[in-house]
């Protein structure tokens, strides 16, 4: 094998290996989306995030819009806080709301933001102010079973 | 041109070494006058100082004892065989010389320097003055030939490698294979690989040449190729061989002094006409290759009678 | 006798004993060629040679394995999900399981069956024949210059192939589910784009065949190393190398996944 031959081999080897990571990071995962895009943070709290995790999507009207950064509980208040990146493109409304969503019945939990109507928008660090839960099945089961109790004893 | 220039030198060089009668290649070492060194006379630095002092050295690998109580001295310049049957601790006594194993008692002194003592550094520092040839060849199956002689100038040296070409080349002519050397080491014959292998091991002009079984597995032909070149290129080099090696009369025509190594002692040692006409009985088997006598035909065994059930009382 | 000896508890012992020492030794031997790198680093043609025979000689194995491990998904993971109504998420199903685990695991089960036995095959001859001793006795240090180039070349080659084997997967996903039976192909990959986390999933990957890379290396060339310098000997080292490799990969792929979720 002459030497020229090998080194054009190992070098289509090693290209090849590279461009097929690249071609997994850009086409195959969401590196391309917002990922790498600069953002600003906000704070939400939340009396039960269900089972909303780090780096899960934040979405306005379908739109992927920024990502969970961190999770933190709070001892004094015993509530969640959760801190999202946003995309420095976006802005949001003082009074918009933040909700804990679930893509179909059982998918991934996210956060969706709905804007508010106020003129005056959300600067980084900012607390969203209406927030509201994740839906957890035990207890919608449980408000259920109550509220079917109490119709069968208005029957009686 | 000047591959040629040099090559010829080589050629010259290699067959102008002066020779007295008494190293002859193809002549047995019969003169007398010869000594039984004849090679010192013609040896340059400190000709009074052994380059090989072996002092009352054992081995032994966990129990079991390999060598027992070896004591050795090879002047400069001579070539020496250690012979004697399979398994008698002539390998180990040769790698003792080259460090791979170190004694459990006694020294071993090569050049001036206790192998006893050197580290690892120490030892790759000696062993780029030594060359050794393999019993079969061990040449790298991965490179040609032109790389296999090449692998120790480009390892060790900075060489450009303009001159490691002429140099290998050189080296390649002085064992007739120049014309070989783009050839892997699977397509050459056992003769020739042993050639190749010989070149690999003078390629840095060592000062001492050990070769273990160097003989073995060749045909008569390339048995005296290879018998030819370890003289004329010692001659050449000026090194001092060791020939480790049970192809009696191959080396006793090669060498000047023989030692004789019998279940990891040294039971004689002398000159190869004294071993021709000893009465030893050890020593007689051994080289006249007899197939009884001290080392005996039969395995311990117990009687005879007794495995084939011919005892008296057999109807057991 | 013989089976009785190999049954006995004092067998066993000695067994178990041998392979702690032997545990032993491979960390030595590993813990060697790593600090002997610096001949690999200062004459990298040394590696790149090396890259040839286990990335380059890998590459056709590795390309068509992808590729039909992918279809297979393709066809498997249609079946499945169309009974939920949910064909759209097979680019999901396809990438997911090659990025995470099918990639990385399949590329290195490979990768020890086909550049791992001929590494040990290598070594092992190159022992068998003296020329790990000739190249001692020639004062250069046979795991420096031997041993330290391949171990390297492995320990690159394998991300490289398990990206290629995960990337010709999903391309062979793609075939059959798109191309083949018809799925849309802006769902397939949409849904698969937002399922698919760089760091979370594909960094994982990576990291994963690199480990298995190491270790694949690191027992092909130990067993080749460590082979008795006979024809049965080498051959024994080169099943031993398939049989330990495939065991350590699974074994790591375990241990590894576990560790991912749970650092989730």
């Amino acid at each position: 094998m002459q030497r020229s031959t090998l080194d054009l081999w190992v070098g289509l080897f090693v290209v090849g290996g590279i461009g097929a990571l690249l071609v997994l990071a850009m086409k195959v995962g969401n590196m391309s989306g917002i990922g790498v895009s600069e953002s600003y943070p906000l704070v939400a709290q939340f009396d039960n995030i269900g089972g909303l995790k780090p780096r899960a999507p934040v979405k306005s009207a379908g739109v992927v819009v920024g990502r969970v950064a961190a999770i933190q509980f709070d001892n004094e208040k015993f509530i969640a806080r959760v801190t999202l990146n946003i995309d420095k493109h976006y802005t949001f409304p003082k009074d918009s709301s933040a909700s804990i969503l679930t893509s179909g019945l059982l998918g991934e939990q996210y956060i969706g933001l709905e804007g508010g109507g106020d003129t005056v928008n959300l600067n980084p660090g900012d607390r969203i102010r209406q927030t509201q839960s994740a839906v957890v099945l035990e207890k919608l089961i449980g408000q259920f079973l109550y509220s079917k109790a109490a119709e069968g004893g208005d029957k009686k | 041109m000047l591959l040629q220039r040099m090559a010829r030198f080589w050629h010259i060089a290699v067959r102008r070494a002066p020779r007295s009668d008494c190293d002859s290649t193809i002549q047995p070492l019969k003169s007398p006058a010869c000594g039984v060194f004849p090679r010192i006379a013609r040896t340059f630095a400190v000709p009074d100082k052994n380059i090989i002092e072996i002092k009352d050295v054992s081995f032994a690998y966990g129990k079991r004892p390999i060598l027992t109580g070896i004591n050795m001295s090879i002047p400069r310049g001579a070539t020496v065989a250690i012979m004697g049957i399979s398994g008698s601790g002539k390998t180990t006594l040769l790698r003792l010389i080259a460090g791979v194993m170190k004694a459990n008692q006694g020294e071993v002194w090569v050049d001036g320097q206790r192998v006893n003592d050197l580290d690892g550094a120490g030892i790759y520092r000696l062993r780029r003055r030594l060359g050794m040839m393999f019993q079969f060849g061990a040449l790298f199956t991965d490179l040609s030939v032109f790389d296999n002689v090449a692998f120790q100038m480009r390892e060790h040296t900075d060489l450009p490698p303009a001159m490691i070409r002429d140099l290998v080349m050189m080296k390649l002519h002085a064992v007739g294979l120049r014309g070989a050397h783009r050839m892997m080491p699977a397509e050459l014959s056992g003769g020739m690989a042993r050639r190749v292998a010989l070149a690999r091991a003078i390629a840095l002009d060592p000062m001492l040449m050990l070769y273990d079984e160097p003989f073995t597995g060749l045909d008569p032909i390339a048995m005296g190729v290879i018998r030819n070149l370890i003289t004329e290129l010692n001659s050449a080099l000026g090194a001092t061989s060791i020939v480790v090696t049970h192809d009696v009369q191959e080396a006793l025509e090669v060498v000047d002094y023989v030692y004789y190594l019998s279940k990891g002692k040294m039971v004689a040692h002398g000159t190869p006409d004294e071993f021709r006409q000893t009465t030893d009985p050890l020593v007689r088997q051994f080289v006249y290759g007899e197939i009884d006598g001290p080392e005996a035909f039969h395995y311990h065994a117990r009687p005879l009678a007794e495995d084939l059930r011919l005892s008296a009382g057999g109807d057991n | 006798m013989a089976i009785h000896k190999g049954l006995s508890l004092r067998g066993i012992g000695a067994k178990a004993i041998d392979s702690v020492l032997r545990l032993g030794y491979a960390a030595r031997f590993i813990a060697r060629t790593a600090a002997s790198s610096g001949t690999s680093l200062r004459r990298p043609r040394l590696v790149i040679r090396e890259l040839y025979f286990t990335g380059v000689l890998s590459l056709i194995i590795i390309l068509v394995s992808g590729l039909f491990v992918g279809m297979v998904l393709g066809f498997q993971g249609y079946h499945t999900l169309q009974t939920y109504g949910s064909e759209s998420a097979l680019g999901v199903l396809v990438a997911l399981s090659l990025v995470r685990e099918l990639g990385p695991v399949v590329a290195a089960l490979l990768f020890a069956s086909r550049a791992g036995s001929a590494m040990t095959a290598e070594i092992g001859l190159m022992k068998a024949t003296e020329q790990l001793s000739a190249m001692e006795m020639m004062a250069v240090d046979p795991i420096a210059r031997v041993v330290a180039p391949r171990f390297w070349a492995g320990v690159i080659s394998m991300p490289l192939l398990a990206a290629m084997f995960s990337a010709m997967g999903i391309f062979g996903g793609y075939l059959v589910g798109v191309v083949l039976i018809g799925v849309d192909e802006g769902s397939f990959w949409s849904q698969m784009q937002s399922a698919v986390d760089f760091r979370e999933d594909i960094m994982n990957g990576v990291i994963k065949s690199v480990v298995f890379g190491f270790a694949v290396t690191w027992i092909s060339l130990f067993e080749g190393y460590d082979a008795p310098p006979t024809a049965e000997g080498v051959s024994g080292a080169t099943t031993r190398t398939v049989v330990t490799s495939s065991l350590a990969i699974l074994a790591l792929d375990f241990l590894l996944t576990a560790f991912m979720f749970r650092g989730v």
